[in-house]
């Protein structure tokens, strides 16, 4: 059977899955959560507790600040201890509430017990208004890296139709298997979830894309899944960037989202299927999120594995969990190799965008120096969205934006599939992303 | 340990791919044709190609040590690749100091004088040899004795010198028509037995050349195919043979190894098919209508500097505009 892929561009990295098939394990609570209120794309949450404040599992500690923002929930109960600045992994300065955990040993327990799950009964009366608001209330974001919040995604825009549900359980990026142990342990959940959102957007069909090299994700789909005609597995080609969300949709529906439209343009509507978990436990369980799963792995960590995680959690408490910093480590990136960030201090907290805490050792984290451009047109081929990057580069380099604007440079997904191949080294993307920053602050015509 | 953490934007892997893998790789695939030349010319082919890379190479140490000051870029291996085409595309008996001055040309005019490696317009090997081509016309056709032409045997064709040697395409050249496809030895021709430059000769060891380029993705195949299709094509609508217009002169090693030149050649697939099928079809008007029995060099050169124009009008179609 042919598998189903994009049609342009796109690179084959390694796998390197080193955590594929490896269980769940959940990590121990800190003493200290502390929680950014910039958790979403869009605007941060407003704060809506006091210092000396105490707080419940799950309770709401911020609340969504405009139509694109989501609120935040502590996910354990405690005190609250301070509001204020901190900085995130980048280095960014970033207002954050900071949380003392009562009862480090019973916290789990604890937030579990606080929860009376719906029943089916009562799921099944929840009009497709009110499902948007409980995943929205419960300050669900897109898991894939990206942090959309799922109510803003739910709420289809006036006069357009959505078609078709597509989970995206692609995870092409090498290295991270966060999307592929959940699917493995939690395929139920995640059907369930799919149902919700299908119901929310009003449509009757949905697809979960797999890259193949997950069998075992897409048998466990399959089995479940065997007679339903209204939810369908599709595998997929392993191909970068296949889970890049106008990829997949092309892959699986054969259409194209026209140059700066929405994935609801091509008629899908597009879920990580670590989102469609998370809005599962919003509607049954009556859940925030405020934990997920990490994929924390490198060639020379001791203990890579798939850890369930709490909001809020340091980053460097997780690395100690999964064995400690090797003594080479030249690189810790938050995400995967390919559109991860490289994070500048791990006393930094986890946020919902966090899918994966990549430990590169020394000999993988320098760049190579950069050689003159021999026009060897490979930027151009592996370009999934057909752009031509050395050039966008160049005129980037000569400060020509208003050109660079007519080259389609914001159809850029930063895949980083052409500075990947250049022969020459060149930071093709760095360029790239440099002038759509500039064209951002232009004044708008 | 905070401090020692190495912070830069994604993507943080990389493909391994580098300008020295490339070039190696073109390298390697040179070899064949290189063997072919050796087996067929001798100890001359070895000698031309010797002078030909290394003043290849020390011309553009020369340059980049004592007029660009910057560091040496040798090892890449595209000064290398330079003086192999450079000498794939001269005679097995040209003096030494004529392979110099060609070798001169290509880097320090075709190459060096637009700033490098990237930057030049034209295919350096080229334009070092077109340059001797023009300045020592009999020199750059005047083929070694005792080698095949390429024809079975020489009834009728008087204008054939039994003790010069001729190429292939120049004997049917000049005799207007005279001498029929009959006579033509295809398996010399297909093996690389016959008379030439030394690099043009082995037709089935280009395209193992080929080959190892395309499994190695150093090159795609648009333009070498779009050429060769081209030329066969018009080839066979100006009524000739497209075997021979194909097989028998420099076309082969200018579509594979010529036109391809990364440099030189346009940036995406609709341009490069556009690049290549021109190649074929100014190729083949020159060796109609021409003065000249070969055009390849005049063809590459000529859409060489088209390529400018080409990469300006073909654009890759943008993701989101081919809607369904």
């Amino acid at each position: 059977m042919k598998l189903k892929t994009f049609r342009k561009g796109g690179i084959h990295p390694a796998p390197s899955k080193l955590t594929s098939g490896m269980p769940i394990v959940e990590i121990g609570v800190s003493s200290e959560i502390r929680l950014e209120l910039a958790e979403s794309i869009g605007v941060p949450a407003r704060c809506i507790v006091k210092p000396g404040q105490s707080v419940s599992a799950g309770e709401m500690i911020a609340e969504a600040a405009a139509f694109v923002s989501a609120p935040v929930h502590s996910p354990v109960a405690g005190t609250v201890k301070r509001i204020e600045k901190l900085r995130d992994p980048q280095g960014f300065w970033r207002e954050a509430v900071v949380i003392a955990t009562e009862h480090i040993e019973t916290a789990v327990d604890e937030a579990e017990e606080a929860l009376s799950p719906r029943t089916q009964d009562e799921v099944d009366a929840l009009t497709p208004k009110e499902i948007i608001d409980i995943v929205g209330n419960a300050g669900v974001v897109g898991l894939g890296g990206a942090t959309f919040p799922t109510r803003v995604k739910l709420s289809i825009p006036e006069g357009k139709k959505a078609e078709v549900v597509i989970l995206n359980g692609a995870e092409c990026e090498p290295f991270l298997t966060c999307d592929e142990v959940l699917m493995c342990g939690y395929p139920d959940r995640i059907v369930a979830g799919c149902r919700l959102i299908m119901k929310a957007v009003g449509v009757d069909r949905a697809i979960i894309g797999i890259e193949a090299n997950k069998p075992q994700a897409i048998a466990a789909f399959r089995r479940l899944l065997k007679g339903c005609d209204d939810i369908s597995v599709q595998p997929l080609k392993m191909k970068y960037p296949q889970g890049g969300e106008k990829q997949l949709i092309y892959a699986l529906t054969g259409k194209e989202v026209p140059e700066g439209g929405l994935p609801v343009d091509a008629g899908a509507v597009v879920d990580n299927v670590a989102t469609a978990y998370a809005v599962y436990d919003a509607i049954y369980n009556r859940k925030p999120l405020t934990q997920r799963v990490v994929t924390v792995t490198g060639p020379h960590l001791k203990k890579p594995g798939n850890y369930l995680v709490k909001i809020g959690t340091t980053i460097s408490s997780i690395i100690e969990a999964a064995g400690g910093l090797p003594e080479d480590t030249g690189k810790v990136i938050a995400g995967g190799p390919m559109m991860g960030k490289a994070m500048s201090r791990l006393d930094a907290p986890t946020t919902k965008a966090i899918s994966g805490i990549l430990v590169l050792p020394e000999s993988m984290s320098k760049r190579r120096s950069e050689e003159p451009c021999i026009r060897c047109a490979k930027c151009v081929s592996v370009c999934p969205m057909g752009l031509e990057p050395y050039q966008m580069m160049n005129l980037s380099i000569a400060k020509r934006f208003e050109d660079i604007t007519k080259l389609h440079v914001m159809s850029c997904l930063e895949c980083g599939s052409c500075s990947y191949v250049c022969p020459s080294h060149r930071p093709l993307l760095d360029y790239i992303r440099y002038a759509k920053q500039e064209i951002r602050k232009m004044p708008k015509k | 340990m905070e401090n020692k953490l190495t912070v830069s934007l994604s993507p943080h892997l990389h493909s391994h791919n580098s300008i020295s893998r490339s070039m190696w790789n073109v390298i390697i695939a040179l070899i064949p044709a290189l063997a072919v030349a050796i087996w067929t010319f001798g100890v001359d082919a070895l000698w031309v190609i010797a002078v030909s890379v290394c003043a290849c190479m020390l011309t553009e140490w020369l340059i980049e040590r004592f007029m660009f000051h910057r560091p040496c870029t040798l090892m890449n291996g595209s000064a290398i690749i330079t003086g192999l085409l450079l000498a794939f595309n001269l005679p097995s008996i040209l003096p030494w100091w004529m392979v110099v001055v060609g070798a001169v040309v290509a880097i320090g005019i075709g190459k060096m004088s637009f700033g490098g490696l990237g930057c030049n317009i034209w295919n350096p090997a080229l334009v070092g040899r077109v340059f001797l081509l023009i300045s020592f016309p009999a020199a750059m056709t005047t083929w070694p004795a005792g080698v095949s032409s390429g024809l079975v045997h020489m009834s009728g064709a008087s204008g054939a010198d039994a003790t010069t040697g001729a190429t292939l395409l120049a004997t049917l050249n000049e005799s207007n028509g005279e001498i029929g496809m009959s006579s033509v030895d295809f398996m010399d021709m297909a093996i690389g037995h016959m008379n030439g430059s030394l690099g043009e000769v082995g037709s089935i060891a280009i395209l193992i050349g080929l080959v190892y380029m395309l499994i190695t993705k150093v090159i795609t195949w648009h333009i070498p195919v779009s050429m060769i299709g081209s030329a066969a094509l018009f080839s066979w609508a100006f009524g000739g043979n497209p075997l021979l217009d194909v097989f028998a002169g420099g076309l082969l090693l200018g579509a594979v190894f010529m036109a391809t030149d990364y440099v030189t050649s346009p940036m995406t697939k609709a341009g490069q098919l556009i690049y290549g099928f021109m190649i074929g079809f100014i190729t083949i008007v020159i060796r109609r209508y021409g003065s000249y029995p070969e055009g390849v060099s005049f063809a590459i050169l000529l859409m060489n500097s088209f390529t400018p124009i080409i990469n300006r009008y073909c654009h890759p179609t943008l993701f989101g505009r081919r809607r369904k």
